[in-house]
């Protein structure tokens, strides 16, 4: 497929779908943009498994750290890649070494490599580059308007409240 | 909706505004309320440090400023808003954000009163100095560049000399000199002209004037065109620097391509105190509805006015972008194909008294020192808003004693001209 355009669609099929994530280059920072994304994901209830091999065997926000995608113990339905583009091809390939294979792969902002998404795409694994899961999930659900930011989503559809007091789900469209 | 990209109208009505989640009001709810219960102490740390979208307190965050905030963003084509108590608020917000003490910005000469004088006192005395550079001439901001120079900052279409700036000639030199091209929309709006679509980078506006409508709400906001490498620059440290206000995160790195209205809030809103009343934000938000409607009517109706007064023999000059004899005529069809805006000056053959006449006897015009409302106003700017001006100052801020600015209503036009032509009589 075409990337750099993703229809809001296809986001929001992936992000309601898959439920374990794998967050590849995962930090244990509590100021890093990775560390945002997986207390975010893991607040909407995703099976978030962290992947740092620094940091392996150790918990961040309580989701136990693993040292590859090898190692983890269960299937992965979405890797999320937090490493530069040329790292992507080397994550592509051992995505394909799992078995199941994972559903979806998807870059951080400014991660993008065509060739490496051709490969996965060849395998029927779905792609999303240069976007963050947490900023598409807080766009689709509305969230990401309380700090002003443009969600670009007109709707007359009523947010999907999930428990407590400020939490958004992603309606079903 | 579908994924075609909605019309002007369309996210004019609807941006922002999804039916609330909490009881299905299709109406923006106001939420009168300072503050926000938290679900616990987690997601409080969270929402403290950033991690979490959500609303804390409405100094920082608000959803019915959030829905106008992101209603106007959308409006403009960038990426987030950041609204605030008033345009002047906005400006102050940009600033502070882009500038330490002892560094430069460069202006053009033809802006709003106020402005001319934010800049040259209450920012020189945060130590941001101001270096003025001729509207009409793009080259001369190139030449005011230097090593201290933070940003450029112009009017779409400049208060009230009737300037239309060649927004995509000064942002190609603010580009080339890796600083952001700040413009202020206020007089166009984004119907009549959207500046991140010509290369500004940040766009200010005051809500008070055409996205109101009304005249019964202050407020002001601050839009991220997103199109800016703070940190491929390096000169904005509140956007490129480990932030020790939040424990070393750095905010263009965390939040990407809308970090600069984000820096705006949490760095400056929350410290600069300058919030938007909720209530203000419902009242700009209902009055943007009807914004796309409104915009053709005082743009016909000014140019309508405009002709009148061009034809008058008490008239000695007209300045209006829309009039074909004005020089900038071809610049108002370049950017501003629409329509060049309800607001222009013109100048009477009796000078400052005979101002003082004219705005003494309308009757149906308001005498007032606003613009941009439904009603027809008017101000003599040499004894009111450049008042504080020295003479020379009003003369290169094109607010002469002779000088007259009218903001066109959307009346019947033949009111309008009636009410000129009694006082104009009279005066």
């Amino acid at each position: 497929m075409e990337h750099g355009q993703y229809s809001d669609a296809y986001i929001r099929d992936i992000l309601a779908n898959v439920k374990t994530v794998a967050v590849v280059g995962a930090s244990p920072k509590t100021i890093r943009p990775s560390y945002f994304l997986v207390k975010y994901l893991l607040s909407k209830g995703y099976d978030v498994v962290p992947v740092n091999p620094g940091h392996a065997g150790k918990e961040i926000c309580g989701a136990m750290t693993y040292a590859s995608l090898a190692d983890i113990d269960r299937p992965i339905d979405m890797v999320d890649v937090f490493r530069g583009s040329a790292a992507v091809p080397g994550v592509v390939e051992e995505c394909l070494k799992l078995d199941p294979l994972p559903k979806v792969i998807w870059t951080q902002l400014t991660v993008y490599n065509e060739e490496a998404a051709k490969l996965a795409e060849s395998h029927g694994i779905k792609v999303v580059m240069d976007r963050c899961p947490k900023i598409e999930y807080g766009r689709l659900c509305g969230e990401i308007g309380w700090v002003g930011v443009a969600s670009n989503v007109i709707t007359s559809k009523k947010p999907k409240l999930q428990d407590g007091y400020q939490r958004f789900g992603l309606n079903s469209q | 909706m579908s994924q075609k990209k909605p019309g002007f109208s369309t996210v004019a009505i609807h941006a922002g505004t999804a039916p609330d989640a909490a009881t299905g009001a299709r109406a923006m709810p106001i939420y009168q309320t300072t503050s926000f219960v938290f679900d616990d102490v987690d997601q409080a740390a969270s929402l403290f440090g950033l991690q979490a979208f959500g609303n804390i307190y409405t100094r920082i965050t608000n959803p019915t400023t959030a829905a106008l905030e992101e209603r106007i963003a959308t409006l403009e084509g960038g990426t987030a808003g950041l609204a605030v108590a008033s345009g002047h608020a906005a400006q102050l917000g940009v600033f502070h954000t882009l500038m330490q003490p002892g560094d430069e910005f460069i202006a053009a000469n033809k802006l709003y009163g106020g402005s001319i004088n934010q800049f040259n006192h209450a920012f020189k005395s945060f130590g941001w100095n101001v270096v003025w550079a001729d509207a009409e001439n793009p080259a001369s901001f190139e030449a005011a560049i230097t090593e201290k120079t933070k940003a450029i900052f112009i009017e779409s279409l400049a208060n009230p000399g009737g300037i239309v700036m060649d927004i995509e000639a000064i942002a190609a030199i603010a580009q080339k000199a890796n600083i952001p091209l700040i413009v202020d929309n206020t007089m166009a709006s984004p119907y009549l002209c959207r500046p991140i679509e010509h290369g500004a980078n940040i766009v200010v506006q005051s809500l008070t004037k055409f996205i109101g409508g009304h005249g019964n709400s202050m407020g002001g906001v601050i839009v991220d065109g997103g199109n800016f490498d703070w940190i491929g620059s390096g000169k904005y440290p509140l956007l490129s620097e480990p932030r020790p206000e939040y424990d070393g995160l750095v905010i263009h790195e965390t939040f990407g391509n809308f970090g600069f209205a984000i820096a705006c809030r949490v760095l400056g809103l929350r410290d600069l105190g300058a919030a938007l009343s909720p209530f203000n934000a419902f009242q700009i938000l209902t009055g943007c509805e009807t914004l796309p409607l409104r915009m053709p009517r005082h743009c016909e109706n000014a140019l309508q006015v405009a002709a009148y007064l061009e034809a008058h023999d008490k008239v000695a000059w007209v300045r209006y972008a829309g009039l074909e004899s004005s020089d900038n005529h071809a610049m108002a069809a370049r950017y501003l194909p629409k329509g060049a805006g309800a607001v222009f000056t013109f100048g009477l053959k009796g000078g400052y008294d005979a101002g003082v006449g004219l705005v003494s006897n309308v009757e149906l015009f308001s005498h007032l020192a606003n613009i941009g409302d439904t009603k027809s106003l008017i101000i003599h700017p040499a004894s009111t808003t450049h008042k504080q001006l020295t003479e020379e100052q009003r003369a290169t801020a094109g607010a002469g004693g002779d000088v007259i600015r009218l903001s066109i209503g959307i009346e019947d036009v033949e009111d309008i001209i009636a009410d000129l032509e009694q006082a104009l009589t009279r005066s």
